[in-house]
């Protein structure tokens, strides 16, 4: 069994004189005492770089510094860190001319339960320099690649790996390089999708604009792998800062010849191209994808035949799937896929957003709870309010529950819970969301992003449109709940592409959750929530009022009225229930009913 | 820059691991600040401004000014990461041109670091 926690002394020359080795022997008799052995490993390493503060321990995996050691600390250090699991604060590492130590960042939760693959060079390198991304084994898997690797033997390391498709659809992405491989047809194409449509995400964004040639490089190799020659990076036009540090990287890599024709000197070639993306959110589906670029009115086509471009065998993968590939080759197949679940590989890049502390970006080994990511790194909901559901998978995707929090995330957990994994999109939303305002919101932006080729899809949204617009209105009908499913169903039976298809999750996945919420709306005409405007009203409690006037001031309305220090009221003709008063009431004085 | 061999990636990495790494080179402090869309969206141009400007009014030969992506705390934007040699690095979160200045002052010049900007000490674990 490995050892729960690795205690890395180092046995440096200068550590040695400092007595690393008394200290190292003392180490090993306490956490014999102790009955640690099988718990606590001590580990001599070589210089740690801080040796003028030896001798030195670092604790892994939660990287505590301890210096100044003497052999006297040792007992209280083994009883205290490695029996109880409190770390000795008094000998921690003390930055200079402070007095207590601050954190250290792996012990910070939002960073703690992160795994960095596809992000591994975020925020360490700058990305518009190609050497430093070189200084941290950058293009190497790009050299090993050509000079000692078959490309059936990178598409066999890639299909070991288990890696599958970060764009959504999680198609196993060596599956897909080797039928492509084997078409005939040449010349053959690699493209990037970064078209990223979901509202609420910027996983892929983030990637290019933190490394981007860890995508161009994984495009090399893929392209490798296939015998492409050509790529595209499919990029939309909204992120101008993506746009410009691809393009210089680009660039950059032709210029050192890791693009273009004969690459390091071995007779490969392949360049790559951006192609801006207007932002519709249907050219991320793959044949409207290859429409746009083709120059064609992006509407899907029907599948099969595969996806082509100009006819021409293509491979089209998403950002994230891409910066994943140099590391696989780098690192090995066998080592990837030990991180994860059974049937999901690696990790996944999420961002967290909505009503959430610690919104950002964040990369998770496969298999964390939700739980996981919404309270230890996302640090739970502001406010202390109740959380009620996340969101996943985009307008594609659907509402998780609380009781649902434990679920670990993988492509097949997802599935079964009534969302999915999507790009990575993952919005928390607390007691204060109406479920049926949030499906009604995705249906908007589907029904505006859907082309219009499928009736099903174009007419269907409208007509879910309508019926959600309704609901919220307070004019729901009876039997409108059952109009929604069925029509939600008919709509997936009957779309070509995906976003006809999972167009309807948000609304059946809030309907299988939340149901009691549209009964609500529809039946008792209320919003639970305190969302829907037509279905609320703002009072002011006489008792809680202290007649401080600030709502008064704030009302854009004039709709609040009363003398100083008497409570006041809301004239419910004028109010536009805006919430301005709740916000600023300072005594909780303003409810919703 | 020439067209590059297998064998030139080392010595590149070597070269720049170099200076990333403070190792060698005239640089006492790496000052980097996190320009992602979130960072600038947030007023890290504002930071930067700052701290350019206060390196060349100290005349701070030793520094280097660097930049960044997201460090993935978005809501804590702007972001500096101060790096020095033998030390580990030092996250500084919520900042304004103003904290940036004091930081500079203190910490850069000063060498002290200033725990009430500060998020953490260290780096992330990848792979
Ligand atoms: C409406 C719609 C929008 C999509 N948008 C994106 C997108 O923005 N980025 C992306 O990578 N995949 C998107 N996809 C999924 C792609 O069709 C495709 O599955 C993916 O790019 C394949 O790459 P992967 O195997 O690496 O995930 C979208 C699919 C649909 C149906």
């Amino acid at each position: 069994m490995p050892h729960i926690t690795n205690v890395m002394i180092c046995t440096c020359t200068n550590c040695i004189s400092n007595s690393a080795l008394d200290i190292r022997d003392s180490l090993e008799s306490e956490i014999k005492r102790r009955e640690l052995e099988d718990d606590v490993l001590v580990v001599p390493t070589g210089a740690s770089g801080l040796c003028v503060n030896g001798p030195i321990l670092i604790v892994q995996p939660e990287g505590i510094f301890y210096q100044h050691l003497k052999t006297k600390d040792i007992p209280n250090l083994v009883e205290e860190h490695f029996l109880k699991g409190r770390p000795v604060k008094s000998l921690m590492y003390v930055p200079p001319g402070q007095d207590s130590p601050i954190p250290e960042l792996r012990s910070i939760p939002f960073f703690k339960d992160q795994r960095l693959i596809a992000l591994r060079n975020r925020g360490l390198i700058d990305p518009d320099s190609i050497d430093e991304y070189i200084a941290r084994d950058g293009y190497k898997a790009l050299a090993k690649v050509v000079t000692s690797m078959k490309p059936e033997a990178v598409i066999k390391e890639i299909s070991d790996s288990g890696l599958r498709g970060r764009g959504g659809a999680g198609f196993p992405t060596g599956r897909k390089w080797e039928s492509r491989r084997k078409d005939p047809r040449t010349p053959k194409y690699v493209v990037c999708n970064a078209d990223e449509g979901d509202p609420g995400a910027f996983m892929d964004r983030s990637i290019i604009e933190a490394d981007p040639h860890s995508v161009i490089e994984g495009m090399a190799i893929g392209a490798y792998a296939v015998g492409a020659s050509s790529g595209y990076v499919y990029l939309r036009m909204e992120y101008p800062l993506a746009v410009k540090r691809m393009q210089l990287s680009i660039e950059k890599a032709r210029e050192y010849g890791l693009l273009g024709e004969d690459i390091l000197g071995l007779g490969f070639d392949f360049d790559l191209q951006i192609f801006k993306g207007a932002g519709a959110f249907v050219c991320g589906e793959t044949t409207a994808l290859v429409a746009s670029i083709e120059g064609k009115i992006p509407e899907p086509r029907q599948r099969p035949p595969r996806t082509t471009l100009w006819e021409k065998p293509v491979v089209i993968n998403n950002v994230e799937t891409w910066a994943n590939v140099p590391v696989i080759v780098n690192w090995g197949a066998k080592w990837f896929s030990q991180i994860g679940t059974e049937t999901s590989k690696g990790t996944k890049v999420f961002s967290l957003a909505g009503n959430i502390n610690n919104a950002g970006l964040v990369e998770v080994p496969m298999g964390i709870t939700l739980r996981e990511i919404v309270y230890n790194i996302g640090g739970g909901i502001p406010k202390g309010k109740q959380f009620k559901a996340v969101q996943t998978g985009g307008p594609s995707g659907g509402f998780i529950p609380a009781s649902l929090l434990d679920l670990r995330v993988d492509y097949e957990q997802l599935d079964a819970a009534g969302s999915m994994m999507g790009s990575g999109g993952m919005v928390v939303m607390d007691e204060n969301t109406c479920m049926v305002e949030m499906a009604r919101y995705f249906v908007d932006f589907t029904n505006d992003e859907s082309c219009g080729k499928c009736t099903s899809c174009r007419e269907g949204s409208l007509a879910l449109l309508q019926i959600l617009q309704r609901i919220c209105r307070g004019e729901g009908r009876e039997g409108d709940v059952e109009l929604l499913e069925e029509l939600a169903e008919a709509i997936k039976d009957a779309s070509q592409c995906g976003l006809g298809q999972s167009l309807s999750n948000p609304v059946l996945s809030s309907l299988k959750h939340f149901r009691e919420e549209y009964e609500e709306h529809v039946k008792n005409k209320r919003c639970p929530a305190g969302v829907c405007k037509a279905l609320i009203t703002f009072d002011i409690d006489k008792e809680k009022c202290t007649g401080c006037r600030l709502c008064a001031k704030k009302c854009p309305q004039d709709a609040i009225t009363g003398e100083a220090k008497e409570p006041h009221v809301i004239d419910q003709e004028k109010c536009i229930k805006c919430g301005v008063c709740v916000d600023v009431c300072k005594f909780e004085a303003v409810s919703i009913t | 820059m020439s067209k590059i061999k297998p064998e030139d990636l080392d010595s590149i990495g070597e070269k720049i691991k170099r200076t990333m790494l403070l190792r060698e080179g005239s640089c006492r402090v790496k000052i980097i600040v996190h320009m992602g869309t979130c960072g600038i969206a947030a007023g890290a141009r504002n930071v930067m401004k700052a701290l350019t400007e206060e390196i060349e009014k100290a005349d701070a030969k030793d520094v280097q000014l660097t930049i960044s992506s997201c460090a993935g705390l978005c809501s804590n934007e702007p972001m500096v990461t101060i790096e020095q040699k033998d030390q580990p690095a030092v996250k500084y979160v919520d900042l304004n041109d103003e904290k940036a200045r004091e930081i500079f002052s203190r910490h850069v010049m000063g060498g002290k670091i200033m725990s009430e900007y500060a998020l953490a000490a260290g780096s992330e674990r990848t792979l």
